[in-house]
Parts: structure tokens; C-alpha cells; sequence
């Protein structure tokens, strides 16, 4: 390998004076400085009209961009539908079969295994990250099984939990449980040890009760951790679904890709990822939403 | 109970002997079990007497038990020889009339100032309305009054604490524990503080045990000092500390105070 001089940390890195090293490293002093006090406004100046204009208008023009270039290959290459299809060609067939009412129908039993597997995966993460935090032996137990579980890929078992609960709604379900597990056990465990044994201590002074200190301490101070593992549980769960139904179904969106893929309709391929797509972001902007509400405290 | 934000007339200098301790240790010993290296004896059979409203500061070099002793004192730690007796009675788990102050002000960063400091009335169960009054009383006595929906990361280290000493004492508990509470504060607010708590505890009257590092705190706001030796920690002097009530700064340069201040540095360095 080539050596790479740029990117080699001189050392001994100096210490700005202000770093105050005895409370603890270098970096924690400076988190602990960024969390106190607000950042400095960025730019003060307010930049040209002319600017401001085109910073807003730089989304929808990139997005224009990749519409005329993906037509434009498809036209100068002269590529098949099955091949390639244009934007035009897929936006007719998305308001074909948004018309046939057959693409809501297929997203809804879609969306229906992905809530009911996050619903389920949360759960029970939750419930065994808490055992496992507040329990060495558990942990001890539990973590060879849970990170063997993490080692097979998820394509390798869905294929056999289709086999034991069928083709129907409650294989998806465990799969994209079983995919949502793992992050969000781990983010509550992570959230949970994260609280501050001091305020533990705090509490006990007070005579707090366990089920106190779980509501008004544990709850709270592990929240932040948990919601981060909530938002990749999310966007997993979506495609938990999907491998499940890749797997074997007879309806919903990976069933539809599949179809579409048969029958080389790839502008039904392309609408029906389009579709999880969508579902991928607004699950991640809900999980956002409890975010900005539930976590106000921070900002 | 009924808060009283009245300052008393100036109290007089309360001594240990006078009546029946509230609070006790006798012949505390407590060890680290030590994980991967010896175990560390923190304090060695220590023995003191808290006479109700005195005011007792705990000092000694750095590393010699004092936090230990204190969290024994709280029953946040169990002796590993000895016992701690509160009002005559062994303490074998953390009361509601012991409160504690700790070094960090340890405050929820979720919880505004008011939730914060009436968190020990939320766990006793006691309901919103008159815990929102107590605990509104005890932010005015800390000084803190327009700051009450404030967040702790809007907060001061200075006024963090305070806030810290206004949650120990919104639940009115009769000894107040603290462990260097002003350790954290530069110089400056650290005096102030002094003050402040002088102030509070000469408005509420509670028997006091605090932990510092600070001779001339100790001496300005105790009636007694109780200097420990290095590992393991025993009580190398105990100090009446003489000086009138109420007591201010500038008793720092008289030639008494720097007599104590000399006697105690003087013990801690030959230990």
C-alpha cells in the first residue's frame, strides 16, 4: 500500500492551553464545552438573494439533472423497457397501478409486516436489553446466542421460518423482527449502562423505589441511545420485509418486485422499490418526529 | 411542615458534648475489595459524634476516605467493620431526614430547575401542587428565583450547585451531607457559596457534615474540623473551631483564624 503522508498523525499532538486535562481527556473536555454553551452563529454576513436562491433550488435542479441524464442514457443507448425504462415510461406505469389501486393494497400488507415485526422486535430487544444490563448472568447467558444470531446472515434464515410459519403474514413478521432485534437490544443496552452511577446514587438517597428509578431515571437517561437504535430498527424492519417476502409470498412489495421481475415489467420493479422507498423514509421521519419531541430537553 | 425563610437570630456555637449525637460512627472501618489489585482500606476504625445542628467539616489530604466516610455516613456504602448509628439507632439504608449534596450536582439534564428540585417530593409521593410551592420557596432561598424553567445546561457550575443543595433540601431532612460540593467552582464562587450555605443553614438550622479540601472553608463555616490522616483514614485532630457567629470572610485575616488554619495544615503535613 501506498504510504499516505497526509494522513499521518504527527505526535506528540499539542494541548491547547485552555484544555483543562485533569477532568478527564482531552475530547471529553471538549464535548462537555460544546454541550454547555451554544456554537457560535456560523455566518454572520447574509449571503447575496442570487445565493440564497440557488442553495434552495439545488435539490430540485439535482433532481432534474438525474431525470434528463436517466433518459438521456436510455435514449442514447437506445436501451429496451425491460432494460432500462425512462422516467416517463415508469411514472405512467406508477399512476397505472396507483389507479388499479393495487399499489396501496400491496404497500399496505407491506407496511402491516413491518410495523407488526418492529412492534415485536422493539418489544422484545427491550425487555431483554433491561434483563441483560441489569443482570451480568443473563448477559453472560444470552450475548453468545444474540451475536450467533447477528453472524447468520438474515437471507440464510428466512428461508427456513418461511418454511415453519408459512407464507402468510406471521414469517414476514418474525423476520423483520428478528432483523430489528439486534440494534435496538444493543442501543438499550448501551442507553442504559450509559446512566450516571452518581445519579443512581442520587436516587437511592432519596429512597426511590426500583420502579421510580426505572421511570424518573432509567427511562429517560437511556431514551436518546434507544431512539437512535429505533431510527436503524426502522429502515432495517423495511427490508426484513422484503427478504421475507423475496423468500416466498403472494402479495406485498418484494412480492410485487418479484412479479414485475418475472414478467421483465422493470417499470413495475422500479415503482414498487419507489414505494418501499418511501415507506423506508417516512418510518425514519416518524422516528425523527418522537425525536425532536420526546428528546426537547436537548436542544 | 412549614418552611421558614426567616433568618434565626444569629445561633450560638453549638458544642458536640452539649446533647445526644444525631449522628454517629463507631469504629467504621471500610475496605475496596480490591478486583485485580489489593484491596484498599479506605478508613480504619474512625469514630465521631454529630451533635444535632452542629456543623462539622470533615479534612485531610487527598485520597484518605473522606467521600468514603461520608457515603457510610448516608449508608450508601455498608462498613465493612464498625457501624453508623443515626439518633442511637444502627443506619443500615439511605433516610429521607439524611440528605446528601454531591460533588457534581448531579441534576437531570431533562428535568427543569423547578422538576429538579422537586424530584424528592415526586418519590415520597407528596402532590404537584404543594411540592410546586416547596420546592418554588427553597429556589428563592437558593437564590435562583426567575431561573425555574431554566434547563441544568443553562446553568452555571455555581448555579447548578445550588440548585443541588436545593433539591437535598426541599424534603426538610435533618442532617445535611456534603461531599466538596464546591470542589467543582473556581475560587471566587466557591467563597460565595460558602457564604450562601453559612446563610442557609443559619435560616434552617440543620446539623451538617461536609467534606472539603479547603482549610479556610472549613474553619469559616464549621464549629468543628475534623482533620483525617492518609490511608487509612482516622481522625487525626478534632477541632472546636471558636470563632463567633455569624461568622464573615474577614475573619480570615484575623490572627486567631490563621493560628487554626496553621494548626490544621500543620497536622494534615505531619500525617
Amino acid at each position: 500500500m501506498a504510504a499516505l503522508p497526509l494522513a499521518r498523525p504527527r505526535w506528540p499532538v499539542p494541548i491547547a492551553p485552555e484544555t483543562d486535562v485533569s477532568r478527564g481527556s482531552c475530547f471529553m473536555a471538549t464535548l462537555e464545552s460544546q454541550s454547555k454553551y451554544p456554537a457560535p452563529p456560523r455566518r454572520a454576513a447574509p449571503r447575496p438573494g442570487w445565493r440564497r436562491l440557488a442553495a434552495g433550488a439545488a435539490v430540485p435542479l439535482s433532481l432534474l439533472a438525474g431525470l434528463a441524464a436517466w433518459e438521456a442514457i436510455v435514449r442514447l443507448n437506445q436501451l429496451p423497457a425491460f432494460m432500462l425504462p425512462g422516467p416517463v415510461v415508469v411514472w405512467r406505469r406508477l399512476l397505472e397501478v396507483l389507479a388499479g389501486g393495487w399499489l396501496l393494497w400491496h404497500a399496505g400488507i407491506t407496511l402491516g409486516e413491518i410495523l407488526g415485526g418492529l412492534a415485536l422486535g422493539v418489544a422484545g430487544a427491550t425487555l431483554v436489553g433491561y434483563g441483560v444490563s441489569k443482570s451480568p448472568a443473563l448477559d453472560h447467558v444470552l450475548t453468545p446466542y444474540i451475536v450467533a444470531s447477528q453472524a447468520v446472515p438474515i437471507v440464510a434464515i428466512a428461508p427456513l421460518l418461511v418454511l415453519w410459519f408459512g407464507v402468510g403474514l406471521r414469517s414476514k413478521v418474525l423476520i423483520c423482527a428478528l432483523i430489528v432485534f439486534f440494534p435496538v437490544l444493543i442501543n438499550t443496552v448501551v442507553g442504559l449502562r450509559s446512566v450516571e452511577p452518581d445519579l443512581r446514587d442520587m436516587l437511592r438517597t432519596l429512597r426511590a423505589t426500583r420502579r421510580q428509578t426505572f421511570a424518573k431515571l432509567e427511562v429517560p437517561a437511556a431514551l436518546p441511545v434507544w431512539l437512535g437504535g429505533l431510527r436503524v430498527g426502522a429502515t432495517l424492519a423495511v427490508i426484513g420485509a422484503v427478504v421475507g417476502e423475496f423468500v416466498g409470498a403472494d402479495r406485498g412489495l418484494g412480492f410485487l418486485i418479484n412479479f414485475g421481475r418475472g414478467q421483465y415489467d422493470t417499470a413495475l420493479v422500479l415503482v414498487a422499490s419507489g414505494a418501499l422507498v418511501a415507506i423506508a423514509l417516512a418510518l425514519y421521519g416518524l422516528v425523527a418526529a418522537c425525536e425532536r419531541v420526546l428528546l426537547a430537553w436537548r436542544a | 411542615m412549614t418552611i421558614s425563610l426567616k433568618p434565626r437570630p444569629a445561633p450560638a456555637p453549638v458544642s458536640a458534648q452539649s446533647h445526644a449525637p444525631i449522628l454517629a460512627a463507631e469504629q467504621l472501618s471500610y475496605t475496596y475489595p480490591g478486583r485485580g489489585y489489593d484491596p484498599v482500606h479506605a478508613l480504619e476504625r474512625i469514630s465521631l459524634a454529630v451533635a444535632p445542628r452542629e456543623f462539622v467539616c470533615v479534612v485531610g489530604p487527598s485520597g484518605c476516605g473522606k467521600s468514603t466516610l461520608l457515603r457510610l455516613l448516608a449508608a450508601l456504602l455498608h462498613p465493612t467493620a464498625g457501624q453508623v448509628l443515626f439518633e442511637g439507632q444502627p443506619l443500615l439504608e439511605p433516610r429521607h431526614r439524611i440528605g446528601f449534596v454531591f460533588q457534581k450536582a448531579n441534576l437531570m439534564p431533562w428535568r427543569t430547575v423547578l422538576a429538579n428540585v422537586q424530584l424528592p417530593l415526586e418519590l415520597q409521593g407528596l402532590p404537584q401542587a404543594p411540592a410546586r410551592q416547596r420546592a418554588q420557596e427553597l429556589i428563592d432561598l437558593v437564590g435562583l428565583a426567575g431561573f425555574e424553567h431554566a434547563r441544568p445546561r443553562g446553568l452555571s457550575g455555581g448555579m447548578e450547585q445550588r440548585v443541588a443543595i436545593a433539591r437535598a433540601l426541599v424534603h426538610n431532612p435533618d442532617v445535611l451531607l456534603l461531599d466538596e460540593p464546591f470542589g467543582a467552582l473556581d475560587a471566587l464562587t466557591r467563597e460565595r457559596m460558602g457564604a450562601e450555605l453559612l446563610r442557609i443553614w443559619q435560616a434552617r438550622t440543620k446539623t451538617v457534615v461536609m467534606v472539603t479540601h479547603s482549610i479556610p472553608e472549613a474553619l469559616l463555616l464549621a464549629d468543628r474540623v475534623l482533620v483525617l490522616s492518609p490511608r487509612p483514614g482516622r481522625v487525626r485532630l478534632a477541632l472546636e473551631v471558636p470563632l463567633p457567629r455569624p461568622r464573615h470572610r474577614d475573619m480570615e485575616y484575623s490572627p486567631e483564624f490563621a493560628a487554626l488554619a496553621r494548626q490544621v495544615r500543620e497536622t494534615i503535613e505531619a500525617a
